[in-house]
């Protein structure tokens, strides 16, 4: 799914080059407001995290199989910021290592599945969660359309961005259509991962979702009561 | 780490002492996406675009060589390609444009020739991108990057991931070959209720493993930054011999826009 080399002329990469260059600079100085000096450490677990969980294949339906993609989940376990950091970092390392993804396409990528997914899903997440009332399941059905709604906004920002600077003359509204047929259907997959994991997350160490932090109450205080006064002498 | 360790971060990497083997990290990455850059801007619609697009794959294949990179690692390294082709293939049936009869099926010229490009120049950037990590060790591509100046922090973060990212990798292995032997098979939707808490309490143990890793760091002296040795030197040769291959795209570029 990472867009290679070539498919956009080089003004609209190296424009999304710098509108990512732009984000990720934002985005190193917001992590540190949520992780302060343990962003390193932290934002690259997280990160070798949401590498090995795009290996994993979840069935979905007749014999097919879906990945997540992650970033509407990482943006609400860690934040948005830490979730743009970690998706550029799993794309960079995609691209040098793996060579999936063009390097000069680097920027186009990162500016879809670093800012536009992790935009879209947190943003989302965070509307939703204000009017959703304020449990548990409020937060699983926010975040899982926060998750579905990243993954064809995603693609249809790649499809404007073929409109400006593809290659081809396409009528764009037929292959937005086709583009966005298919990552509905995706989306679907990503928001029931979405919900499956952040669900489990939930339960054991809810302390551990940034993007619950609300749901967290001050622990009662159990009263203990004062001791009996015993004269003894 | 690295080569031969088996992990998933060190599989696309073929261990060698050849000369692009030898080279500083920095300089293939520079040669590698300068290549990109002189394929990228070859415009798809020029008559000459296939015989460039020739000469970029007779550029490729000979860095390929020289740097012992069999044709079933490129093969391999091609496999990411596969979602652009579709996006590709869908491109002649709706281009707009002249159209043409193939097999009964009527394409867009213009979309052809467009999708054929793509292709072309994806592909040939692909192999290049793969001969860079079939030749350089993930830690080497982090020297690289740090070289080119990539902001520090982030450096840092990519440096974490790199080292524990087999071992994440592992831990879910691990839980793999735990599930399975217990007789779970993923075949339907029924398999999320077992396959969320996986990820789940992978996401936990990566994150606590990060806390852990940090009060180490803390407990050694960490103040956020790593030290970092003096950069090596890289001789005049170096780089003209990783060079060759973006220079030579050039020059193959430069004489289509002169003589096409």
């Amino acid at each position: 799914m990472h867009v290679p080399d070539g498919f956009l002329d080089a003004p609209t990469s190296v424009a999304t080059g710098v509108v990512a260059a732009g984000g990720v600079a934002v985005a190193l100085r917001g992590a540190r407001r949520e992780l302060d000096e343990r962003t390193a450490p932290l934002a690259g677990l997280t990160a070798a995290f949401v590498f090995a969980a795009q290996m994993i294949n979840f069935p979905v339906a007749a014999g097919t199989s879906g990945h997540l993609i992650g970033g509407a989940l990482t943006a609400v376990l860690v934040g948005p910021w830490t979730a743009v950091l970690c998706m550029t970092v799993v794309l960079l390392v995609q691209a040098v290592l793996f060579a999936d993804g063009g390097l000069t396409a680097l920027g186009t990528n990162t500016t879809l599945m670093g800012l536009v997914a992790v935009g879209v899903g947190y943003g989302t997440f965070r509307l939703l969660a204000a009017v959703l009332p304020r449990t548990r399941g409020g937060v699983l059905v926010a975040a899982g359309v926060g998750a579905f709604l990243s993954v064809p906004v995603a693609a249809l920002a790649f499809v404007g961005l073929f409109a400006v600077g593809g290659v081809a003359d396409v009528p764009v509204g037929t292959v937005a259509a086709a583009m966005v047929g298919v990552h509905l259907l995706i989306g679907l997959g990503e928001a029931v991962i979405t919900v499956a994991v952040l669900g489990a997350v939930l339960t054991v160490r809810p302390d551990l979702v940034h993007g619950a932090a609300y749901l967290r109450r001050p622990a009662d205080l159990a009263r203990r009561p004062a001791p009996v006064e015993t004269d003894s002498r | 780490m690295g080569a031969g360790h088996g992990g998933p971060l060190g599989a696309g990497y073929v261990a060698g002492s050849g000369p692009v083997h030898r080279l500083e990290p920095h300089v293939k990455l520079v040669a590698v996406l300068g290549f990109a850059v002189v394929v990228v801007a070859t415009p798809v619609h020029a008559g000459w675009a296939w015989a460039a697009y020739a000469g970029y794959l007779a550029l490729v294949l000979g860095a390929a060589a020289v740097a012992g990179v069999g044709p079933r690692r490129l093969v391999r390294g091609l496999a990411v390609e596969v979602p652009f082709v579709l996006f590709a293939l869908l491109l002649p049936v709706v281009a707009r444009g002249p159209r043409v009869d193939v097999g009964g099926v009527s394409l867009s010229v213009s979309g052809l020739t467009a999708a054929g490009g793509l292709l072309a120049k994806a592909t040939l950037s692909v192999l290049a991108a793969t001969v860079l990590a079939a030749t350089t060790e993930p830690r080497a591509l982090l020297r690289g990057l740090e070289r080119l100046r990539l902001p520090a922090l982030l450096v840092q973060i990519l440096g974490f991931t790199i080292r524990y990212a087999d071992v994440v990798a592992g831990e879910l292995q691990r839980m793999r070959v735990a599930r399975e032997s217990r007789g779970f098979r993923g075949r339907h939707l029924g398999a999320l209720r077992v396959l969320g808490p996986a990820a789940g309490s992978l996401f936990i143990r990566s994150y606590e493993r990060g806390e852990r890793v940090h009060l180490a760091m803390l407990s050694r002296g960490y103040t956020g930054r790593v030290p970092a040795g003096p950069a090596a030197d890289v001789p005049v040769g170096d780089w003209l011999a990783a060079l060759a291959l973006p220079l030579g795209a050039g020059a193959v570029l430069a004489s289509g826009l002169l003589l096409g």
